[in-house]
């Protein structure tokens, strides 16, 4: 059988726009290009702008990611005018961080990811009375009667008699759908059950925060005011509310979300050996960690696992990051093959591809808007797999045993987490240490509270005038999707330099001069042999792809052009 | 049913029970089924007039029972599709499996690659909804942003021309956002700088809140056409009012109490935000009215200050969102007299009542000028110059 050129554009379930291009022989993938289609140029917009304002441009970058980029921003805003900001402040971020991850968690399980494994239209065949003992077996979560199941099958099957809407054009009855009726049933209740437990959940941020998507930050704390004796500040309703919230979080996680998680596995185990991708990894702490400067470390310190060595964590040096435009449409002084490290790109939008509309990217050397970052050469996965693995690396005991309990049922070893399954489960795994993190860090703000500490703002370096004439700044974030830092500098209290690097960019970069390919890439085509037996219904490339939960919005970035000879700040 | 009987196609409600309502009688139906079956019979190559295919035809559409929605991504970050989402009014489960079918929209829906493009097509050709998120970028011949392999243009152009009604979500699809703040490199510009012979409905906010985006939809399929609008093309229900004459913190400004700085005595004590930069007076919103997330709360309700984000252009024109907005008197005495000063001046700059639709693309016309970061007038107080950056106007 003659090689085939196949594309899938638009990939859907993702945020942002992601084109897949590949060639497959008899079956399987031997040649993948992930190309990223959409190009804002938002750290652009950012120069010359207030320092302090950052953050709610930054955040514009993803809005399903929302919140993450704001936290780096003010982050990296702190780390360069050295602003500490209050104990209180530090808990709210962390609790609005968590909150945020924790519903991008479940709802990439269930509403981007869920289709690839669960089959809606075989929903419909389930016997409701089956699918309540089928639920009642694997988890305490007590909205499992067969009258709900019955209920979220009449639901479905009416809505289908008057057009199949966003179910329309789905690869139902594709063979590699393995679930029995009552799963698909189960997952497809928990699927709607999700869609309300995420809009009741996500009000911790409209609380601390104003709203969401997008909620506000503040350079030097949070903007929410604590007095316990005020209608309109955080009072003892609002945390009460905030209480009710957590909880529901943490069962949702815990009684739903996990179980699911290990049901649907169990009927997909080869896939802990498909999608394999780069054999370096990068963390810089647990989920939801944040910090001004370079990573300092909390639950565990921030590490580099190098060319598939699981068991050695390597300290992150950012200085062994550069970038590279070979496959990418952008242009530099120094030509395409030079990497080079954040704060000293200097590069600009330079689209070289066909005019749309076209056919294909990949016969052209540059497919991509996406940039290709490396550590000390190696392509890089970010993410829950890649926190996973460092915390496992770092002996981190309350990862390994709720790690070492799921391999188990899987029947898997460390490994497999390097695979489209062990990114997906790695996400649940995750949430599950998250949620038990929201209690503690809700118990330490009551404690802060009940002491008379309230304060969620310093103001002492607010004005610019009490800030160095020209300063620089990195922070970090281990957002839903990964490591993202964001650099800053600062001259006469305006942004003369701003840059993001960001998760989706490590993941889904294109070839790097070498020709090595990105994540995505090698997951798809690194070692010929991932499944694709459809090409018109390529349900086994979704499942890769989504297992990385790509942002593509967040993946494209550009370097700020500005004056050369920066230095690098040593850490 | 109590839908009026001009009223459009209403949730629960067959094609058919809708036409009969509308006075079409069962024969008319099926002889229009006919005749349509005998334009698609020659396109397919049958018989014309087939009978069988008719038949078939009057099948599917007296069974269709919900408006099919075509919901474009254009250049954007997703946000106001979350947004979407978050409502409690028309919660997403709700409206996806019962008020419409949302045959295309590329966050939610199960398919990818050819089969997407399949059913966009579909839908394309028949009556349907246009919503758009994001922006879309005229520079590079559209490479900035495509989907599908072509541009973003292409694909708004096409589904647009067979809607029923078009709705630009959020700030991005009415006139391009943070990424049309100057420097604007990608060329990015709104929905309505595209489609120029059509009403396009503003949904405002970066993003919208979420039941005013649903609350559009559905005020369509209940009354069949769109709600009135304001000069900038946006739902009066939603937008005719600033948050400052709604707003929690509204009774400290009259009495000239402010915070003046976060988080010190004053903002404890729950007062007014003016002084640390609150856009609120400027802004045209729902936020304190039907507030964010189930009506939980607000950014001013919640420590921060408005960043006008209804407000177009409000990257450039808001901007420093920690400056005092420039054109007020600091409250003290009389303090009324100014607020309503300035209330007035920004109705009349913007609520012109029921939309002539004229106006507002001259107005997109108008402001699709250069723009250049925080010098913009705040054409909503008046301003018609560069606003006043005396020194007292710092933060």
């Amino acid at each position: 059988m003659a090689k085939e050129r196949i594309v899938i554009d638009p990939i859907t379930r993702i945020e942002g726009h992601l084109r897949i291009e590949l060639e497959a022989d008899g079956g399987r993938i031997g040649n993948a290009w992930a190309c990223a289609t959409q190009f804002r140029g938002i750290e652009r917009v950012l120069q010359g702008r207030d320092p302090r304002d950052a953050w709610a441009f930054a955040q514009r970058i993803c809005g399903v990611c929302t919140g993450v980029h704001a936290i780096a921003s003010v982050r990296t805003v702190e780390d360069a005018i050295k602003c500490k900001i209050p104990p209180c402040a530090e808990l709210i971020r962390s609790l609005v961080s968590g909150m945020a991850t924790l519903q991008d968690h479940v709802m990439h399980f269930y509403h981007l990811h869920a289709l690839d494994w669960v089959d809606v239209m075989s929903a419909l065949k389930a016997d409701p009375a089956a699918t309540s003992r089928l639920a009642a077996s694997l988890s305490p979560w007590p909205n499992n009667s067969a009258t709900w199941y019955r209920e979220v099958q009449k639901r479905v099957a009416d809505s289908a008699g008057g057009g199949l809407g966003i179910f329309a054009g789905g690869y139902w009855g594709h063979p590699a759908y393995r679930l029995p009726p009552e799963a698909n049933l189960m997952a497809l209740a928990h699927y709607l059950e999700a869609l309300s437990w995420q809009r009741e959940v996500i009000r911790l941020h409209t609380i601390f925060a104003g709203k969401n998507p997008h909620p506000n930050y503040l350079v030097g704390g949070m903007a929410c005011s604590i007095n316990l004796d005020n209608q309109i500040a955080i009072n003892q309703v609002r945390l009460d509310e905030i209480a009710g919230m957590i909880d529901q979080a943490r069962r949702f996680v815990l009684e739903v979300y996990y179980p699911d998680m290990l049901a649907i596995a169990s009927f997909y185990p080869e896939y802990a050996a498909i999608g394999v991708s780069s054999p370096t990894l990068i963390a810089t702490g647990e989920s939801a960690y944040s910090c001004s400067g370079a990573p300092a470390g909390g639950v565990f310190p921030a590490g580099v696992l190098l060319d598939g060595n699981y068991g050695a964590a390597h300290p992150f040096e950012h200085k062994r990051i550069a970038e590279f435009i070979s496959s990418a449409w952008y242009s530099q002084p120094e030509g395409d093959r030079q990497g080079l490290h954040p704060w000293q790109g200097r590069t600009e939008p330079h689209y070289t591809g066909p005019t749309p509309p076209f056919k294909e990217l990949s016969d052209h050397p540059k497919y991509t808007w996406c940039k290709a970052p490396r550590y000390d050469g190696r392509a890089v996965q970010v993410g829950p797999n890649a926190r996973i693995l460092l915390a496992l690396a770092q002996g981190h005991a309350e990862t390994a045993q709720l790690a070492g309990e799921g391999l188990g049922k899987l029947k898997a070893g460390v490994e497999a987490l390097n695979s489209t399954l062990g990114r997906t489960y790695c996400r649940a795994l995750e949430s599950v240490l998250l949620a038990r993190r929201m209690d503690q860090w809700f118990a330490q703000l009551n404690d802060r509270i009940r002491s008379g500490d309230v304060a969620t703002f310093n103001p002492e370096l607010w004005e610019p005038a009490n800030w160095p004439r020209q300063a620089q700044g990195m922070g970090f974030m281990e957002a839903a999707r990964g490591t993202l830092s964001h650099w800053v500098e600062i001259e006469n209290g305006r942004i003369s330099r701003y840059q993001a690097v960001v998760p989706s960019t490590w993941n889904s970069s294109g070839r790097d001069p070498g020709g090595q390919m990105g994540p995505f890439e090698q997951a798809l085509a690194g070692d010929g042999t991932h499944p694709l037996s459809d090409p018109k219904r390529p349900i086994e490339v979704l499942r890769t792809i989504h297992s990385f939960d790509p942002c593509e919005s967040c993946a494209v970035h550009m370097v700020v052009p500005g004056g050369g000879g920066v230095e690098v700040k040593v850490q | 049913m109590n839908d009026p009987p001009d009223g459009g196609w209403s949730r629960g409600e067959t094609f058919l029970q809708f036409v009969r309502r509308r006075g079409v009688s069962r024969r008319e139906f099926l002889s229009f089924c006919g005749r349509m079956a005998a334009c698609f019979g020659a396109a397919a190559a049958l018989p014309p007039g087939s009978r069988a295919l008719a038949r078939e035809m009057a099948g599917k559409l007296s069974a269709a029972r919900r408006p099919s929605v075509i919901y474009l991504q254009l250049q954007e970050c997703t946000g106001c599709l979350e947004s979407l989402l978050r409502s409690g009014s028309s919660p997403i489960d709700r409206l996806v499996l019962e008020q419409i079918s949302l045959d295309y929209n590329e966050l939610l829906m199960a398919p990818s690659g050819d089969a997407a493009e399949a059913v966009l097509r579909e839908a394309s050709d028949r009556p349907h909804l246009l919503l758009v998120n994001g922006s879309v970028p005229l520079g590079q011949n559209g490479a900035f942003c495509t989907i599908g392999g072509d541009s973003a243009e292409n694909l708004l152009r096409r589904a647009a021309r067979k809607a029923n009604a078009i709705m630009a979500v959020g700030a991005c699809a009415e006139y391009g956002c943070v990424q049309a703040a100057s420097p604007n490199l990608t060329g990015a510009v709104g929905v309505a700088q595209v489609i120029t012979d059509r009403p396009v409905v503003n949904i405002s906010g970066c993003p919208p809140i979420a039941e005013t985006i649903t609350a559009t939809l559905t005020y369509y399929l209940a009354y069949g056409h769109t709600p009135p609008l304001d000069g900038m093309g946006r739902p009066l229900f939603a937008y005719g009012q600033r948050i400052h004459d709604k707003c929690p913190r509204r009774a400290s400004f009259d009495a000239g109490q402010f915070a003046e700085r976060f988080d010190d005595e004053n903002a404890r004590r729950g007062y007014c935000l003016y002084r640390l930069g609150c856009k609120g007076p400027a802004t045209f919103a729902p936020c304190a009215t039907v507030e964010w997330n189930l009506g939980q709360s607000f950014p001013i309700k919640a420590g921060h200050p408005c960043l006008g984000c209804t407000e177009r252009d409000f990257y450039d024109r808001m901007t420093p969102f920690y400056r005092r907005l420039p054109g007020f008197v600091v409250p003290g005495l009389g303090v009324e007299a100014t607020a309503n000063t300035v209330g007035v001046a920004a109705v009349a700059a913007s609520v012109g009542g029921v939309l002539v639709h004229s106006a507002a693309t001259v107005i997109a016309k108008k402001r699709a000028k250069k723009a250049q970061p925080e010098t913009l007038p705040l054409a909503v107080l008046g301003d018609t110059e560069k606003p006043a950056r005396d020194e007292d106007q710092k933060t």
